[in-house]
């Protein structure tokens, strides 16, 4: 009966949300205030009776009741139990379930939190909130439900896929879906505020909490899955711009396009329109994104038609939300006046430099992501988008935007001083130029990008420093000064040279590990050895494992450096999976953060042995450290205490914040 | 630039929407319109002039130094799978178990297209993930793709005896459609050529 209960929850959500839309609306458009305050209520109401329906579904997971249709298709009575609750999100229904969940969650915060927002405004947010989630649980119960009965139940389960049973993508969907879904938020916040016509620094500084909210755990998301990508499975990649990793990209490159003009809101009052359609945008990325890779219309074209009926509703979905949206921003957009002007160069020019090469590069993900599909709809020849594309493509757009990073937070807003910031980072670009070279003669021509990419961390990093220095008046006044300074750092500046200098580490890392990596594939046998970047890798001996809903065999290395001092020893495993007669290859990675020792024993060979892949990536960890590094910095911004509370009077222009500008 | 106050919670609606924000509405139907019509095609259902025609007459250089080329005379004496690949796909990376599988049954000889890729690549991919082809060619340039018809990376096909193609399966060979659609084939073509 449990089941059936979520089952009832979820419909007296809809319901929920239905007069979480039409009350509040109605409401605000007539000012009456009891009507809007209804908002609150019903979306903390709504949470609660999606958490019910989840909480049913989940229950059916860890008891593993095989008579749920999702449950028998997914789960397995021998599934570690981790894996029995991430086999919930593991696939279509479950994984909307999730979606609508962290929506509500989204909404309910705001119904709670949002006690500063004027009332006409919060009950429109949550009143267009309201509207995704009527889309969404409608989708659930009309295409996608999963609590539907199978009678008779299986005896168990058909098991989930090998290769998603794995911690780190046990949590990459919640992460993922927590940075999606959030973007929501600014989308509702962008919708109401075009309802009212009216878009201003204190609208800025309200949406910027739940943008970086969602920016973090989007940040956080993608470093999960690349990370997932490169010990599970095994090519010793970490990133291969498939289309599911692009759906993930799009509305992360877009959301930080976001952040960005967002600031220019808050603090200049214009780039109104642009900012509202970047929200828009975003969310609707985050959509497709979702949609077109959960139901495989780009991996393999299949699975969307093969249900003509979920494609449609998903495509009608789409239409009215995004299509909707932009019609509303067509008439409503041209009224947003900006009243602060700035010239070309000035921190305002540099965040519009900002946007743009953010925009084009999502523009350039997004038509190398669906170009076989626009083709296919053509008629035209059939092809593929690969990795020569996007270097071609995107990464040299990364070069500017990289080389303006640095300068922008230098600029003082409104009228820049270019000379003078020139001046100030020549030292900077000295380095940089040097590292550049120095690099070079290493490489020898080699790996053409390494230069490129090594002087460009330098120059981020050095260039993210200097800013700081600048900010404390480093060397400049006294030492207390200096400290002084640096504890008044509103944490809005700090989050933002953390997050910079995040990006100058993973860029080094990206860098480094794809230009020095060494790799050796042989044919090993216990007893044997063999050298791989100086280091001596003795393949020890082998013994049998299992676990729960597998077995296999284990192998073990010592690996010692070049004056045979032993550092490590390492365990890679076989593992063959009983019920899908799968077998997963599973690496086994040592670190010592600056570089990682990576080792993945392969198929048994005829003649005796094992293909044994053995990698070594220098610095290949600062890719994720400076990945979570990023979204630190996006964390450390949110813990701003401005931001927490929040504008609680509108005011026409802000001139606050520019305290660091003369600096 | 004119400074206006919109101090009231709502702002009159303009007359005319201006040409410029009509852009972003007019590109979603766009796409709305090419995903539409991505909805009502049924992608199993390809383009498939070639099936029972003779494959296209090529002659490709080998990719490797210890493996043969692939010309259009090879095709033929018996049935075969001439697999496209790159190693800058990403699902070609998925199948190349299913295909070492396949080539250590010895079910079958598999021939590969290295499609549109730099040959170090190709080189490295199959030193990597292991080189089930009896013969390797590189399509550098794409002709022979084109000539065949591919769909994208990966892309397989069956070529019986009398080097006519018999079947295509677009996109990555998995165990199940080795089973479904590839195996009871070769079979179908053993017994009757």
């Amino acid at each position: 009966m449990i089941i059936e209960a979520g089952h009832f929850a979820l419909v007296l959500a809809l319901m929920v949300a239905i007069i979480q839309v039409v009350i509040p609306l109605w409401g605000a458009s007539t000012g009456r205030r009891p009507l809007m305050e209804v908002a609150q209520p019903a979306a903390v109401l709504q949470f609660v009776l999606v958490a019910i329906s989840f909480a049913a579904l989940l229950n059916a997971y860890i008891t593993s009741d095989f008579s749920v249709l999702t449950v028998a298709e997914n789960s397995h009575s021998t599934k570690p139990m981790m894996y029995k609750i991430s086999g919930l999100w593991g696939n279509h229904e479950g994984s909307m379930l999730l979606w609508v969940l962290i929506l509500t969650i989204y909404g309910a915060a705001v119904a709670v939190f949002g006690s500063g927002l004027p009332p006409a405004f919060r009950a429109r947010v949550l009143a267009v909130h309201a509207m995704i989630a009527v889309g969404f649980i409608l989708f659930i119960l009309l295409t996608s439900n999963p609590f539907l009965r199978i009678s008779p139940a299986p005896p168990d389960g058909q098991g989930m896929n090998p290769v998603l049973q794995d911690p780190g993508l046990a949590f990459h969907p919640p992460f993922l879906y927590l940075g999606y879904v959030g973007f929501s938020m600014a989308f509702s916040f962008a919708v109401a505020a075009l309802l009212e016509g009216r878009v201003d620094p204190a609208w800025a500084r309200w949406v910027r909490p739940w943008t970086l909210l969602a920016w973090c755990s989007l940040t956080a998301g993608i470093c999960l899955g690349s990370f997932w990508a490169y010990y599970e499975l095994g090519w010793g990649g970490w990133w291969a711009w498939d289309p599911v990793e692009n759906a993930s990209f799009m509305p992360w490159l877009s959301g930080t396009a976001l952040l960005h003009s967002a600031i220019v809101v808050e603090k200049r009052d214009t780039l109104k329109s642009w900012t509202i359609f970047l929200a828009l945008l975003t969310f609707a990325l985050s959509l497709v994104g979702t949609f077109l890779v959960r139901s495989g219309v780009l991996t393999s074209v299949h699975a969307f038609a093969s249900d003509p009926e979920r494609g449609a509703f998903i495509l009608l979905l789409l239409g009215i939300m995004i299509g909707g949206s932009l019609v509303l921003y067509a008439i409503r957009a041209p009224i947003l006046q900006p009243t602060g002007q700035f010239a070309p160069v000035s921190r305002e020019g540099a965040l519009v430099l900002n946007n743009l090469l953010l925009a084009t590069a999502t523009v350039t993900v997004f038509l190398g992501t669906l170009y076989p599909l626009f083709l296919d709809a053509i008629n035209g020849p059939k092809v593929s988008v690969g990795a020569p594309y996007y270097m071609a493509t995107f990464v040299p757009l990364m070069v500017p935007l990289l080389v303006a990073m640095a300068a922008g937070p230098l600029l003082t807003w409104k009228r820049g001083d270019l000379l003078g910031v020139t001046a100030r980072l020549r030292v900077i670009f000295g380095v940089s130029l040097a590292v550049m070279v120095g690099t070079s003669f290493v490489t020898a021509g080699k790996f053409a990008l390494a230069p490129i990419g090594i002087g460009l961390a330098a120059w981020v990093f050095l260039g993210t420093m200097q800013d700081l220095a600048g900010r404390v008046h480093l060397f400049k006044g006294s030492f207390s000064d200096t400290l002084r300074r640096l504890g008044a750092l509103p944490r809005a500046s700090w989050g933002m040279t953390i997050a910079h200098a995040g990006v100058a580490v993973a860029l080094a890392g990206m860098t480094v590990s794809t230009g020095w990596s060494a790799e050796g594939i042989q044919v090993m046998k216990p007893g044997e050895q063999v050298v791989v970047a100086g280091d001596i890798w003795h393949f020890d001996s082998t013994a049998p494992v299992s676990g729960s809903n597998w077995s296999g065999m284990q192998a073990q290395f010592s690996v010692s450096d070049g004056g045979g001092h032993p550092f490590t020893v390492l365990t890679p495993s076989r593992r063959t999976y009983s019920l899908q007669q799968m077998t997963l290859a599973k690496v086994a990675i040592h670190t010592n953060n600056l570089a990682n020792w990576y080792v993945v024993v392969g198929d048994p060979q005829p003649q005796g042995g094992w293909i044994v892949r053995i990698y070594w990536h220098p610095l290949a960890p600062w890719i994720w450290y400076g990945v979570l590094i990023m979204a630190a910095g996006g964390a450390v911004s949110l813990s701003d205490r401005r931001l927490r509370i929040g504008a609680p009077v509108r005011r026409p222009a802000v001139a606050a914040g520019n305290t660091h500008a003369a600096a | 630039m004119p400074r206006r106050d919109y101090g009231t919670p709502t702002a009159p609606f303009p007359r005319g929407a201006r040409p410029f924000f009509l852009v972003p509405i007019v590109c979603f139907i766009g796409l709305f319109i090419v995903f539409g019509l991505g909805l009502r095609k049924d992608p199993a259902i390809l383009p498939s002039a070639l099936i029972d025609k003779p494959a296209p007459s090529f002659d490709l250089p080998p990719l490797l130094k210890d493996h043969p080329g692939l010309a259009q005379s090879d095709l033929k004496g018996k049935a075969v799978l001439v697999n496209f690949f790159a190693s800058w796909c990403a699902p070609c990376r998925e199948e190349a178990p299913v295909l070492a599988g396949l080539a250590a049954s010895g079910a079958v000889s598999i021939y590969g297209i290295d499609y549109k890729d730099n040959p170090a690549s190709g080189r490295k991919f199959l030193e990597v993930l292991g080189n089930p082809y009896q013969r390797v060619a590189v399509d550098a340039a794409g002709r022979t793709a084109i000539d065949f018809g591919l769909y994208g990376v990966p892309e397989t096909y069956i070529v019986d005896a009398k080097g006519s193609i018999r079947y295509r399966l677009p996109g990555a060979l998995t165990p199940e459609n080795l089973q479904s659609d590839i195996l009871p084939r070769l079979a179908a073509l053993r017994h009757q050529p």
